[in-house]
């Protein structure tokens, strides 16, 4: 099925407006919310400090544990049942799959960093919009990284490779895939692409090499917003 | 062969600091390939070839050698616990606390006591970061009244000053007695409950500006100011 314009009028390749901020949890170690279009995540940073149950505890370093929850009154309610569930938990996993590549926490054995991603309203690429806002958390909480996290999810409506899908265009008639991927914007090495439902080979890389530069535009935001904590850059 | 940022600009995570090998990767940063590449959010510092990044924001990390504002959380048969405010507790030996002979059973809480605040010394930071503490030292004591802030641990040299400009501004100007622990967590204490809040005041608005130019100079000035 054609997909000839779409939905809220953007281009093809176009993000949704996007707004991003960091340091807005006064009591975390750091803190960061990210926009993009009607999806907002706040992403709070604590940490590194002790691990309880001390079984989890890895002498050699210090583990990253995610928590991502869509707040109770965020999403269409169609499909989604905000709060903790299964899908919680695998989102979790791939939040903490995605960031560790970046970080180094051998310089804290024993320890845990917390991550808390909390989805205040929500229309599609919630998991995309967590890792960004958490990446960015990450950073203000001082923690030694090697590069930050961007990501966007990608994918296929009708005929179409777009790039930010929003509700609406997941739900196509004509038949839609929705593939989040992250990226770190310095090398371009991918940390997180998961793709369920129907796509050709063409297409998958067409849509990846998309996100590759869509990102590069969510870090371009995501510098300014570190920098503007500390009063912007004097250049 | 070049450098792509300026002293004391801020960089962040990822951010490419200078390419080829002209230069050396220093704290906070680290080489990748050609490329220097920053590691924390930060201020650069570049010193002759070396390029340093200085964090702006992280939790306390325990090096030997630390002098640290500490509180006493537990009391053991031979030990006590302090809080550093490093994820995990400090232990201070009864040998490295005090050079008076304890008897055996004897009540270790005439010595320091739950909530005690102490100054004491990093001796020893092993792999898994277990810290152990003296009080033998200069300056190692158990602190009395007064109140604590706490600031970010990576301000800490920023407050103190070089040779403890800043510090020495503040305790002159306030007539208040200042102990900054390298942990973040400063003890002031003074006779006069307005001047202790104006030199609070003042630490607090060193760790939030540490980053801008000729600080030492404003916080001197606005002193000034408010004590008229």
């Amino acid at each position: 099925m054609k997909y000839t314009k779409r939905f809220d009028k953007r281009k093809f390749d176009q993000l949704r407006e996007m707004e991003a901020k960091v340091g807005v949890v006064k009591r975390a170690d750091g803190s960061a919310l990210f926009r993009i279009g009607k999806t907002i995540a706040i992403a709070a940073v604590y940490g590194p400090r002790a691990l309880h149950p001390s079984h989890l505890r890895n002498p050699e370093k210090g583990i990253l544990r995610c928590n991502y929850n869509m707040m109770s009154f965020s999403g269409s309610g169609e499909r989604i049942r905000p709060g903790p569930s299964r899908r919680s938990k695998e989102i979790n996993l791939i939040i903490q799959k995605a960031l560790l590549p970046v970080l180094d926490l051998s310089p804290f054995p024993n320890t845990v960093v917390d991550i808390f991603i909390e989805l205040t309203q929500t229309d599609s690429g919630t998991r995309c919009a967590g890792i960004t806002a958490a990446a960015l958390a990450l950073a203000d909480s001082g923690l030694p990284m090697t590069d930050l996290v961007a990501s966007v999810s990608v994918g296929t409506v009708g005929d179409k490779v777009v790039v930010d899908l929003t509700k609406e265009e997941e739900d196509f008639e004509g038949g839609a895939t929705d593939i989040p991927v992250a990226i770190t914007p310095r090398n371009g090495k991918i940390t997180l692409l998961q793709l369920d439902g129907n796509i050709t080979k063409e297409d998958l890389k067409k849509a990846l090499e998309l996100a590759k530069k869509t990102c590069k535009e969510i870090h371009t935001l995501q510098v300014k917003a570190l920098k503007e904590k500390y009063g912007g850059d004097k250049k | 062969m070049t450098l792509l940022i300026k002293d004391k600009d801020i960089v962040v995570p990822g951010e490419i600091l200078a390419k080829g090998m002209d230069h050396l990767p220093a704290q906070g940063t680290s080489r990748e390939n050609e490329n220097i590449i920053a590691l924390q959010l930060g201020l650069a510092n570049i010193n002759g070839r070396l390029i340093k990044v200085i964090a702006l924001s992280g939790k306390y990390v325990p090096k030997f050698g630390d002098m640290v504002i500490g509180k006493i959380i537990n009391i053991t048969f031979s030990s006590w616990i302090v809080d550093v405010g490093y994820a995990y507790e400090a232990n201070l030996s009864m040998k490295e606390a005090t050079s008076d002979f304890i008897e055996r059973g004897a009540d270790l809480s005439q010595y320091f006591d739950y909530g005690d605040i102490i100054t004491t010394k990093i001796v020893n930071v092993n792999k898994q970061k277990a810290i152990d503490l003296t009080m033998k030292g200069p300056g190692l004591r158990k602190l009395k009244g007064g109140r604590i802030i706490q600031v970010t641990p990576s301000k800490v040299p920023r407050i103190i000053g070089k040779q403890g400009s800043m510090i020495s501004i503040v305790k002159e100007a306030t007539n208040c007695q200042i102990i900054v622990g390298q942990n973040g967590r400063v003890w002031i204490q003074g006779e006069d409950p307005k001047k202790v809040r104006l030199a609070e005041e003042a630490i607090r608005k060193i760790d939030k500006e540490s980053h801008k130019d000729g600080l030492t100079d404003e916080i001197s000035r606005s002193l000034k100011e408010k004590k008229k």
